[in-house]
């Protein structure tokens, strides 16, 4: 790998830009790996590059039935944070916090992460109560977390409406500071090409249609390019978590929706952080190229059309013009919808499987972004170990048996 | 927006229906006799599919009456909807 630098930007214009290399190769693939992820998606990127960093196993093929990033991983809000409720999920995303904070350089490719600070805002007393609660949880797990009024709102966030008139008046906010956003696209690029220099094969256009078992245990996939042979795979697939469960014969208590997000015209410098908020139901953060990205909840229905109902859309401007009034007159530029795979208690599964060598990374649901490396780190600790590292221990398949559910919904920052 | 067929009431539009997840999951008569892991398959685990979909809505803003659709999860196409068992005209769902 040709290392990235502000030397080679400079030796590269003088050539006029034509000589850079490919990011990554495009192997042919081999009969057979050591281990094999399914899914070249963020997590599953960010799986095999710490495979190959942490445990030194760099015979890994990533398979992707698209292309690179293509799925969810470039079709979300790209908001980072780590202020959940609960121990076990926020030591979990604070985790991945930690690595974001150094992928760049750790990558060497410009994820462009921005920590910009996140408020999660609380517009009734329940609310508030919450969100001091929260507050409290996180600062007990040392996140950085704090509770701010709607006078410091409106002082920070000047066109957000704080007016007590206002249907759901703002009455203040959770913020972390250390949270933010990242360029979803250079994640995956920077993961693939990370992974990729230290050997690991990824494999565009390369669906898996089939996983072999032997005596209980997985001994390969079949795919649209030919039978792939390893004794361990990972899958880390998103929304299509239930169809390649079912190619092992598993069920997971997960069901794929729609989530819709919204990239605005842009706009000059108008909001420098992150918004969410829970009553009302929108999230919003203004991108480097000045386009408010915009997100809500999912569509209620199962679907894995990558689009959602209309009314969706509209549920979520309701939201964003309470929020911010001078926003009614901008027109949305482009819209567009992932799956994601909800579980029940909101929370991932990332866990072994009944199927010896067979493993599962999912259940992020509406989240996911946030815990790219983190979720890679631990997924990868899983496979290389045949074991879960304690971060992701508690995120077994095992919990929805044994009752011991890791409830975030309605308790982390935000509604799902 | 998906255009529902209530049984009852006709063709309306989904922002009068509210969602009811995988039709036909029908609570173990005596759940006492299950394994741990039994319940949690009724409870929690679902089949998810992409493709065919039986589906339960509720026609919350009309008749409020429970029924089945069947809708493919990819191309949200629906191709039928139906009472459900121990309603009046109902089939065998």
């Amino acid at each position: 790998m040709k290392k990235y630098s502000a030397f080679s930007l400079v030796r590269h214009a003088l050539s006029h830009n034509r000589k850079w290399r490919e990011a990554w190769r495009s192997p042919e693939p081999r009969r057979e790996y050591d281990v094999v992820i399914v899914g070249g998606g963020g997590h599953g990127l960010a799986t095999a590059y710490y495979l190959a960093k942490e445990h030194g196993i760099r015979n890994v093929a990533v398979l992707e039935k698209g292309w690179i990033g293509g799925g969810s991983t470039g079709r979300n809000t790209t908001i980072v944070r780590s202020n959940y409720l609960w121990t076990e999920a926020s030591l979990l995303y604070e985790h991945s916090m930690k690595l974001w904070e150094g992928l760049s350089q750790d990558l060497n490719y410009n994820v462009m992460f921005s920590q910009r600070g996140v408020y999660n805002l609380g517009h009734t007393l329940q609310d508030m109560r919450d969100i001091e609660r929260r507050v409290n949880a996180n600062r007990l797990n040392g996140i950085d977390a704090e509770v701010v009024t709607a006078e410091q709102i409106a002082r920070d966030i000047p066109w957000i409406n704080t007016s007590a008139d206002a249907r759901y008046p703002v009455l203040g906010a959770s913020l972390q500071r250390r949270a933010g956003v990242a360029r979803h696209d250079a994640v995956a690029w920077g993961f693939a090409r990370a992974a990729d220099a230290r050997g690991v094969d990824i494999i565009e256009q390369c669906e898996v249609t089939g996983i072999i078992r032997e005596s209980g245990r997985v001994t390969g996939v079949e795919t649209t390019r030919g039978t792939i042979r390893a004794p361990k795979v990972g899958v880390v697939v998103a929304g299509n978590a239930s169809v390649l469960a079912a190619m092992a014969g598993l069920r997971l208590p997960i069901e794929s929706h729609p989530l819709q997000a919204f990239v605005s015209e842009p706009l000059k410098p108008v909001l420098d952080t992150v918004v969410m908020s829970n009553a009302v139901h929108g999230y919003v953060s203004q991108s480097d190229k000045g386009e408010l990205v915009i997100g809500a909840g999912i569509d209620a229905y199962n679907g894995y059309g990558q689009r959602g109902s209309f009314h969706t859309i509209e549920h979520t401007m309701q939201a964003m013009i309470e929020l911010f009034p001078v926003f009614s007159r901008v027109r949305m530029m482009r819209q567009w919808g992932g799956i994601v795979d909800v579980c029940p208690d909101a929370c991932p599964i990332v866990s072994t499987t009944p199927v010896g060598g067979l493993y599962f990374n999912c259940g992020w649901g509406t989240g996911g972004f946030k815990a790219t490396p983190g979720s890679g780190w631990v997924f990868a600790y899983t496979i290389a170990r045949d074991r879960p590292h304690e971060l992701n221990a508690p995120f077994d398949l095992e919990r929805f048996t044994t009752g011991a559910l890791i409830d975030e919904h309605g308790a982390a920052a935000v509604a799902h | 927006m998906l255009l529902i067929e209530c049984p009852w009431c006709g063709e309306r539009a989904e922002t009068e229906f509210s969602y009811g997840g995988e039709a036909g999951i029908v609570r173990p008569a005596d759940p006492d006799a299950l394994s741990d892991a039994e319940w949690a398959d009724y409870l929690f685990n679902r089949n998810n599919p992409r493709g065919a979909h039986r589906e339960l809505w509720n026609h919350a803003q009309g008749c409020r009456r429970w029924f089945a659709v069947e809708r493919d999860t990819v191309t949200y196409r629906i191709s039928g909807s139906y009472r459900l068992a121990g309603d009046p005209g109902a089939g065998d769902d």
